[in-house]
This record gives C-alpha cells, sequence and structure tokens, in this order.
C-alpha cells in the first residue's frame, strides 16, 4: 500500500475515468485510464458483461459521461431485462440519450464470404452511434464473436489494431470484453492490442462455492493494487472489496464502552472495552458467546450506538426470542434502526463473498459496533479465513468500529482458539470454558488478555438469568475455586459453621453471667452475715459499756455508803 | 464507376421502381459500401458481372453508401463492407467481401452455376 499511496501523486497524471463501482475506484486509483481502450477478460459467468454495463451506466448517470454499449452477444433488449435486476433502467436512459445500444448480430450462417473486406461498417455504426449521443464512453462486448462469426481472422487482427487505434482517437474510454483463452489471457489474444489497462474477472469455485474475483493485470502509466480482489455482483450492483489495509495506522480511542455486564467491566481495568476495538468471545458450544455479544449490542443501543449483528448460525428472529428468554430485549433497537441483525448461512456464498457483503454493509451502515457470531462458521482455507478476518477487521479498526467477535472452538484448550492465528488480531480476548465438577457443568468466564489495561486474573463463575449476565464473586475455600452447586454447599456449610460459632459465644455469655449473678450472691451473703457479726458485736460493746456505767455508779453508791463510815 | 454516390439503383427488371409486386425469381439485391474505396468498385464491377451472366432481367441493385447513411448500418446489420444483402427472395442472405470469387457469391445467393 506505501508504493501505491507514493505513487498516487504520479497517478494522477494519467486522466482517469471513475467507474463509480465502490472498492475499484480505489484498487485503480481513481478508475479506468479515460479516452483509452481497457481489456475486461475472464471465463463464462464472471460478470464481464455487467461490469462494462456498470460503468457505462455510472458514466451515464453519475459522471455525466454518456456511453455507447455495443453487444455483438445479446439483443439490447435482453440486455435491459437482464441488468434490470441492478436497478439499470437502460430504456429510459436510452430515451433520454444517455446510452446508446447497438445490436450487432453475427451470424456465420448467415454470412458467405467472397474476397477481401474490411470492418467500415462496424466502424460507422460505432462512430454513428458515438456521435448522436455525444458519447464519452464504449463498450464492445464480446468483440471475439467476430473471430468465429467472419472466420478471416488476417483481416480480424488488422481491423481490431485499426479499431482500437480509431477508438484512441476518438477520445472514448472503450470497454473491450474479451473470453479467457486457454494459457493466455484471452481467447485470441486481445491483450496484445490493448496495453493500456488490462482488467481481469475471476470466478472460482472452491469447496463447492463460488467466489468472484477481479485482478488489474496491468495499467500502463498508472500504479494500482495488484493483488486479486473479490468481487460482489448482487441486486445492489457490483462491489469490490479492497484488501489492502492502510497499514497499522489505525488512530486509537482512549475511550471505554461498557461490555453490558456489570461484572465484566469491573473485571477490565478501564471498566470495558477501549472503542474502537477489536475483542474475541471464545467458547465451547453452550457457553454464551451470543448471549455476551447480546449484551454487548444491547449496552451499545442504549447508548444510543449504530451496531450491526452478522449472524451466520440463527437467523434475527431466532436471536431475538432467543436473547429475550435472558432478559435482553433487541426488538426495540431493531425497529428504531439503532440495530441491525444480518443473517447469512456461511454455505450461501464463499468467504471472500461474505466479506465483500459485509463490507459493503459496514460502509453503508456505518455502524458503531459490529458483531460477527461466529466466525468459526466461515470456512475456507485457513490462511485464506485469516486474511479475511485481516481485513474486516481492518476496516473496522480505521472505521473507529467496535467489534466483538465469537469463536466457537472444540477443546477446552485454548490453543484450540488459535486454530487460525486470531489472538495476534485481537485486542480483547475473553474466553468462557465450562467447569465440570461434581457432576455439573458451569460456565466461567475469564479475561485471556486485554491490550492496554490491567485485568482480572481470575474465572468467574457467570450464570444466564432472567436479568441477562450476572457474573457471581468467586469462590476461594481451602479446595480451590468453587463453582456451581459445590459452591453453594460450601457457602452453606460456612454459614452453618458461622451460626454455630455466634452461638458458642452466646451461650459462654450467659454462662458468664450467670457466673456473675452467683457470685453476687455469695458475695451479698457474706456481706449480710458480716454485718449480722457486727451488730452481735455492737450489742455486746453496748452491753458491756451499760455493766461499766451500772458497776460505776453502784461502786459509787456503794463507796458513798461506806464513805459515810469511814 | 465514378459516380458511386448516395443511393445508386441498378434497375434490370421488369418491375415498379418500388419494387412491388416482385415475381418469384427475381432478385433485390443491396450493396452496402463505405465510400468510394478500391473495394466497393471491385465489389459493384463484380456483381454486375454475376447478375448479368446468372439473373439478366431479374434484378436489381441498390448501392447504399455508409458513409452518407451511416444510421442505415445499424438498421441493415451491416459490420463488414462491402456486404451484399440479398433482400428478395427471402431467406435474408448476407455475402461480404469484394465478390471477387463468384462461386462463393453464387452459393451466397443460392444460384447455381451455369453449366
Amino acid at each position: 500500500m506505501t508504493s501505491i499511496s507514493a505513487s498516487i501523486a504520479t497517478g494522477m497524471l494519467l486522466p482517469k475515468a471513475p467507474t463509480g463501482i465502490s472498492g475499484f475506484d480505489e484498487i485503480t486509483l481513481g478508475g479506468l485510464p479515460a479516452q483509452r481502450p481497457t481489456l475486461v477478460c475472464g471465463g463464462p459467468g464472471c460478470g464481464k458483461t455487467l461490469f462494462a454495463m456498470t460503468v457505462l451506466v455510472n458514466g451515464a448517470t453519475m459522471y455525466d459521461e454518456p456511453g455507447v454499449f455495443m453487444s455483438f452477444e445479446e439483443a439490447s433488449q435482453d440486455l435491459a431485462l437482464n441488468v434490470q435486476s441492478l436497478g439499470f433502467d437502460l430504456q429510459g436512459l436510452a430515451d433520454e440519450k444517455r446510452i446508446a445500444m447497438d445490436y450487432v448480430r453475427v451470424e456465420k450462417s448467415e454470412i458467405e464470404q467472397s474476397g477481401d473486406y474490411d470492418l467500415d461498417g462496424l466502424f460507422i455504426r460505432l462512430d454513428h452511434a458515438i456521435k448522436s449521443i455525444g458519447a464519452k464512453r464504449v463498450v464492445l462486448d464480446t468483440l471475439e464473436v467476430l473471430f468465429t462469426g467472419l472466420g478471416n481472422t488476417d483481416i480480424l487482427r488488422a481491423e481490431l489494431r485499426r479499431l482500437f487505434g480509431w477508438l484512441k482517437e476518438q477520445g472514448v474510454t472503450a470497454i473491450i470484453t474479451a473470453e479467457r483463452g486457454e494459457g493466455s489471457l484471452t481467447r485470441y489474444g486481445l491483450e496484445e492490442y490493448i496495453s493500456d489497462c488490462v482488467i481481469l474477472l475471476d470466478n472460482r469455485v472452491e469447496h463447492q462455492i463460488t467466489t468472484r474475483r477481479v485482478r488489474i493485470v496491468k495499467y500502463r502509466g498508472s500504479a494500482h493494487g495488484t493483488n486479486e480482489y473479490p468481487f460482489l455482483i448482487d441486486d445492489q450492483g457490483i462491489s469490490v472489496l479492497p484488501i489492502t489495509s492502510a497499514g497499522l495506522a489505525h488512530s486509537t480511542n482512549n475511550e471505554a464502552v461498557s461490555t453490558g455486564i456489570t461484572g465484566l467491566d469491573s473485571m477490565l481495568g478501564i471498566g470495558g472495552f477501549y472503542r474502537g476495538s477489536s475483542i474475541l468471545v471464545s467458547g465451547t458450544a453452550g457457553t454464551g458467546k451470543t448471549s455476551i455479544a447480546s449484551s454487548f449490542v444491547d449496552a451499545a443501543c442504549r447508548r444510543g450506538e449504530k451496531c450491526l449483528y452478522f449472524a451466520f448460525e440463527e437467523s434475527p428472529a431466532q436471536i431475538i426470542r432467543n436473547m429475550r428468554s435472558i432478559g435482553i430485549n433487541l426488538q426495540p433497537w431493531v425497529d428504531d434502526g439503532l440495530l441491525r441483525l444480518e443473517s447469512a448461512r456461511p454455505s450461501l456464498f464463499g468467504l471472500e463473498m461474505h466479506l465483500a457483503r459485509m463490507h459493503r454493509e459496514i460502509e453503508r451502515f456505518k455502524p458503531d459496533a459490529v458483531v460477527l457470531d461466529p466466525i468459526s462458521s466461515l470456512r475456507g482455507e485457513q490462511g485464506e479465513v485469516h486474511s479475511a478476518l485481516l481485513r474486516i477487521i481492518d476496516l473496522l479498526k480505521s472505521n473507529g468500529t467496535t467489534a466483538v467477535l465469537t469463536n466457537l472452538v472444540s477443546g477446552q484448550l485454548v490453543t484450540d482458539a488459535t486454530e487460525i492465528g486470531m489472538s495476534s488480531l485481537m485486542d480483547t480476548w475473553l474466553s468462557l470454558v465450562h467447569l465440570e465438577t461434581n457432576g455439573e457443568r458451569n460456565r466461567g468466564l475469564y479475561v485471556l488478555k486485554s491490550r492496554g489495561m490491567s485485568h482480572s486474573n481470575q474465572v468467574r463463575e457467570y450464570v444466564l438469568g432472567i436479568r441477562g449476565i450476572q457474573l457471581v464473586d468467586a469462590y476461594v475455600g481451602a479446595g480451590g475455586v468453587l463453582t456451581g452447586s459445590s459452591r453453594l454447599a460450601q457457602e452453606a456449610a460456612d454459614a452453618a459453621d458461622e451460626t454455630r460459632r455466634e452461638q458458642e459465644i452466646m451461650r459462654r455469655r450467659r454462662e458468664i453471667e450467670r457466673r456473675r449473678a452467683t457470685i453476687e450472691r455469695q458475695i451479698a451473703d457474706l456481706r449480710s452475715s458480716l454485718e449480722a457479726e457486727e451488730e452481735e458485736v455492737n450489742r455486746l460493746i453496748d452491753q458491756d459499756a451499760a455493766w461499766e456505767t451500772t458497776f460505776t455508779s453502784n461502786r459509787n453508791a456503794m463507796a458513798a455508803r461506806r464513805g459515810a463510815a469511814e | 464507376m465514378s459516380g458511386l454516390n448516395g443511393q445508386e439503383q441498378i434497375v434490370s427488371d421488369k418491375l415498379g421502381a418500388g419494387g412491388e409486386a416482385i415475381e418469384d425469381g427475381h432478385y433485390n439485391l443491396r450493396l452496402y459500401v463505405a465510400g468510394n474505396t478500391p473495394k466497393s468498385v471491385a465489389a459493384l464491377v463484380n456483381l454486375k458481372q454475376i447478375c448479368e451472366e446468372h439473373l439478366a432481367g431479374r434484378y436489381r441493385i441498390e448501392v447504399i453508401d455508409l458513409l452518407e447513411n451511416p444510421q442505415l448500418a445499424a438498421g441493415d446489420q451491416i459490420l463488414a463492407v462491402p456486404t451484399l444483402v440479398r433482400r428478395l427472395p427471402p431467406p435474408l442472405k448476407r455475402i461480404i467481401g469484394n465478390l471477387s470469387d463468384s462461386e462463393r457469391v453464387l452459393v451466397g445467393l443460392d444460384l447455381q452455376p451455369l453449366k
């Protein structure tokens, strides 16, 4: 890509005619060479005619360049019918004199040859058609019919050489389609004459799935993407998926977006995922990958962000119903236009087609968050899946879109999830595991990695309930981390212990009280006996004092009596 | 053949100018050319010769110069020049080239060569 970007400046020297095909103008840095012939070759059914027609119609409708379509294979009416499915109104354009169609019928059985001839008739027809609408673009589809119809290749070759020279002189941007030959680009070697730009369309079947690809074989005087790019033909026309990533120059965003699960937010250092990062949710069957992705979608829609959900295994209705059972109602978001659910069976198209489709939907819907559920159902060569996902992630990153990818892994081993080398592409990786103990399976979640933030190292048990996903506090006991009913049992046992301890304390307290009462009673007894004793003593003292007084008075009385005698 | 301009009719039949009510065995031929080129001249000379030899008195030749009437090229499905079109009798037949190979012309016109 760097070489391409560097030469954009020089590439601009060559005037280009934009094709209006999304993606194609990017890989050619502007379109086809203006006022020069371009050869579009490919096998049968690879979309040559549609490609040429799209360039012509886009030229007429988007760039004000009327065009002439000279068909050697299909009558004008048939052609108009065929491209109607792409939304092209050829008849209308013809009536407005923006498109002129000419069907050149070449039937070998109707033509006898006698002597020398030239193709002036064709030149005159073309010239007349170009002049009648002031055409700037011309399509010749497929000139090779002349070889089978007329037979005299010597004359034809000379005439075709003259034709291409003449087209250049007319200053029209021409597209010449040609059938692909064995071992060469075209069956009759037209690439020898048209050397300005050669485009190869391809339609390959791998694993019973066809994938259309386009490659710029050469583009004289201009840089171009050299890879094979997948392209898509459907009711929306042609779109090419430019593969080349814009290097690794994505701007980063420090904003955190909630995962929609409170407990999970707190496991991540910044309280959620980084906006614009890529998150992988891997786990075995039934671990709740879709539920986690849906929680995130629900949270994003709650914030008013647009989400695009690509489901490869469930229909939109099925997802909405299933998520309702865990209390996530996605229907209002779909109704509000915030959420789009796109379902397609992985086997419906090839990998590249899926990507091209996703690419187009992303470009159109411009979501803030995208879910791919699950990426493991995208089938293809390992390297292809990887490169395809890399491209889609690059696109999402360069758009600043948060991506949640779920991945079904077959075993319990973490390494299984790295089968397609996803790890290095991912910023955050949540691993969902089944914890199997005591005859039950419980769901566990841990953050395997999360770039640019601290995160919990715990395996947290979570339950899918009617109010969404709830993370349960980890129970770390003597026997390790416990989950499920063993956690509950342990918690109950702990509670019983607690009660027992409390009862013991109460009992002891009561005993102390009792003893205190006893002792105080004894103290009171002792005190009362002491008081009784004291009373006795006081009484004796009083008696004694009384006796003393009596004795003294008696003696005095006696003395007085005696004293009288003395 | 200097006067090969525009539409030229060489009539050698006993019918009206419009060619209406042509009886069986009458030939209505058109020769498409592009300008007064040696090929065109040769084609007309060759055609006249063949017609005189095999169709004396029952043919009509129209010469159409596409440079003057380019719109006719598309209408009559002309690709190569010179092209000889047998408009009548049906079916429509086309012979391209300067008609130098009279055998091929006769085959193309469904005429048996003279014994």
